[in-house]
């Protein structure tokens, strides 16, 4: 696919946000993979255009980062956290039963393109172990045959809720909201879980507070 | 010592990631007094309320801001380290999603302090809707004028970008981070200069972690005498414990530091089926294990140290009998291995190389000569590397040496899913059906 005028136009857009274009990079390369669902060459060529760099630069940067794809990805893009906390909880169990679900392995889409699979590091919910993300929204504390059920409801083209989000789109769009994060959807889904509000609650449970202003001891 | 919900007092509030549902509980009112008074009166506030960085190394804020020279006719820049990636912490990305105004305000006030007209927000890449509740918080910030030019007619302008990252834990490392808002690869910077002289474009910048940053607004509006009556003379203040792994209730608990261990398992519902606690973390994996014997150590900076850890991010991660300790620490070699970002040969090698070695172990055929082996190439990153990740990955092996010997000498002839049937570490019975 080559980058429209739009496209461009919207990098540019990007470029202009910082005081030095050349910060926008990162957001330049998540829109590049929301309208190419990869890091195409064309996509490094329009942002060196953009930024006055070399594409060899662009390309530096790209393949240090672990979230931009120098392969096709799927239309959902799914992780499964396998570092200690998630794997040893269940989640090596949870990436083994999508990877024979799917037929794929670490990195790898589908035959038909639906899906990708990819073993990712700590995702800053632990507290939900195992977790694992579709298109990198949270599908939280999830077993395998939930996980396998994720992806038997997106290949019938079913709703997914997010845990803690709104109702899975595709890797593509959400790239574009790594690009463009006020993307309207803040006030979708729940954000806020049981396990989030766990200390509340037993705070309340137990008549505890933080003593108010003016109650100093 | 009793729960204290402070930042996340609100969290059952439906509309609190709204600007209405924020100003309801008394949100932006710090802002409001802030912005009369004198920045340098701020710093001094933050300074005296003792109040050190959530982000990890618990560095006192108010110090740090103190560094960023005045008055030198520069641009100054505050970053918000959202870029929560060490495994065990995940308190950050919940606070973005439930209380995105508290950081929006904070962010506020801070850079008006260090007199910085533009701030960043790096949020890791992996978690849209923390980035999402964030921006959707910052455009309702700039409508209602607390954002722009002229903020409540106080004659200061400050805006702030959303920047999502990209997926590389190196970023967290304060100096990486700046290399990767500028549009490079995210790799560590020398230091000196540090970045309150020649930080984002070689301009006096602060990088704060988000937690640290949403103190801020609640210590301005309650006060010193409020804020420090939490906590110990030398960790003042509450915090957002985030507690994971085999516990009933794993999930979030705001409570002074200087709580224990215990008393936090308590509120999380205990050991999952009444077991006892193997190992735990206070902080992340990058900060050496304790033991059940560790439970009634109060989580402050000093106690912490002085129990041969750090209180790290304050992110406890409790891992029962049925864990492998072999197994745990040769996957956080794994992730540091990974996420080397290869600059310096200790850290880059260091990591490959002392992985391959645990992976023998794990499989049930480590030399026991190479148990000592291992601690000197632990050695021989610590302080020999460019910058703190490689610190972190010759911590885990050590202090599970230390504890659990035994273990890595089983390991030297049975594999460790023999000894420890993985089905077992589970959370969700049945979770091995297929
Ligand atoms: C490898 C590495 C990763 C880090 N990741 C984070 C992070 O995700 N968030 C954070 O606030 N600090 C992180 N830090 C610590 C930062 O370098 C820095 O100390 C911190 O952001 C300062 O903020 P504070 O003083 O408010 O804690 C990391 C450090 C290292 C070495
Ligand atoms: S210690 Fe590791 S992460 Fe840090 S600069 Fe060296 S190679 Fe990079
Ligand atoms: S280990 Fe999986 S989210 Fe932290």
């Amino acid at each position: 696919m080559t980058i429209s005028d739009q496209t461009l136009e919207r990098m540019r857009e990007l470029a202009s946000r910082y005081p030095q274009p050349r910060s926008a990079l990162l957001p330049m390369l998540h829109l590049v993979q929301s309208v190419d669902g990869e890091v195409t060459t064309d996509g490094i060529n329009a942002c060196a255009e953009v930024l006055g760099i070399s594409p060899a630069e662009v390309t530096g940067v790209s393949t240090f980062y672990t979230m931009y794809k120098r392969k096709p990805v799927g239309e959902h893009h799914i992780g499964v956290c396998v570092n200690t906390l998630c794997g040893l909880l269940g989640g090596d169990a949870v990436y083994d039963a999508l990877s024979e679900r799917l037929g794929v392995g670490h990195n790898e889409p589908t035959a038909d393109g639906k899906f990708s699979l990819e073993r990712i590091e700590c995702q800053a919910a632990c507290t939900h172990a195992p977790v694992m993300t579709v298109d990198w929204e949270f599908i939280d504390d999830v077993t395998p045959a939930a996980a396998v059920d994720v992806v038997d409801r997106l290949e019938r083209g079913e709703q997914v809720l997010s845990t803690r989000g709104p109702a899975i789109r595709t890797f593509q769009a959400t790239e574009h909201t790594l690009a463009f994060p006020d993307d309207g959807l803040a006030g979708e889904g729940t954000s806020v879980d049981d396990k989030m509000l766990a200390g509340l609650r037993y705070a309340k449970e137990h008549n505890m507070s933080a003593p108010a202003h003016g109650q100093e001891a | 010592m009793t729960l204290t919900p402070v930042i996340t007092e609100h969290w059952d509030a439906p509309d609190l990631y709204t600007i209405e549902g924020y100003r309801r509980f008394g949100g932006y009112r710090a802002l409001e007094s802030a912005l009369k008074q004198d920045p340098d009166a701020i710093i001094t506030t933050i300074k005296d309320s003792g109040l050190r960085g959530r982000g990890g190394a618990g560095f006192p804020t108010g110090l740090k801001w103190s560094f960023v020279p005045q008055n030198d006719g520069k641009q100054h820049y505050l970053v918000v380290n959202a870029d929560e990636s060490e495994p065990g912490a995940c308190k950050d990305i919940p606070i973005m999603m439930a209380n995105p105004h508290a950081l929006v305000e904070g962010v506020i006030i801070s850079s008006f302090a260090i007199r910085a007209n533009h701030a960043f927000i790096y949020i890791r890449g992996e978690v849209p809707n923390a980035l999402r509740k964030v921006a959707n918080a910052v455009a309702e910030a700039r409508r209602a004028g607390y954002l722009g030019t002229n903020v409540l007619g106080s004659g200061f302008d400050i805006d702030i970008v959303v920047h999502a990252g990209a997926g590389a834990y190196i970023c967290g490392e304060e100096t990486a981070l700046l290399d990767s808002l500028e549009g490079f690869r995210g790799q560590p910077r020398l230091k000196p200069p540090f970045p309150a002289v020649a930080g984002l474009y070689a301009s006096p910048t602060v990088i704060n972690n988000v937690e640290t940053i949403c103190n801020i607004p609640y210590i301005i509006d309650r006060g010193l005498d409020w804020f420090r009556q939490f906590g110990t003379e030398k960790s003042p203040g509450f915090k957002v414990w985030a507690v994971s792994g085999h516990v009933n209730n794993p999930g979030i608990f705001e409570a002074p530091l200087g709580i224990t261990m215990r008393q936090l398992l308590e509120y999380a519902g205990g050991v999952r089926g009444g077991g006892n606690v193997k190992f735990w973390l206070p902080g992340g994996s990058s900060v050496p294990l304790l033991t059940a014997e560790h439970l009634d150590l109060p989580l402050t900076y000093e106690e912490m140290a002085a129990a041969g850890t750090m209180l790290g991010t304050g992110t406890p991660m409790i891992f029962d009998d049925t864990v492998s300790v072999v197994k745990a620490v040769t996957r956080w070699l794994e992730f540091y291995k990974h996420e080397s970002c290869g600059k310096c040969t200790p850290c880059r090698e260091g990591t490959y190389w002392i992985t391959g070695m645990l992976e023998t172990f794990e499989h049930g055929h480590g030399r026991e000569s190479d148990l000592e082996l291992l601690v000197s190439a632990c050695n021989q990153i610590a302080g020999r590397s460019f910058c703190a990740l490689g610190d972190a990955a010759a911590t885990p092996y050590p202090a599970a040496l230390k504890y659990f010997r035994d273990e890595f000498v089983a390991a030297t002839h049975t594999p460790v899913d023999d000894t420890f049937d993985p089905v077992a570490s589970y959370i969700h019975a049945g979770a091995a059906a297929r």
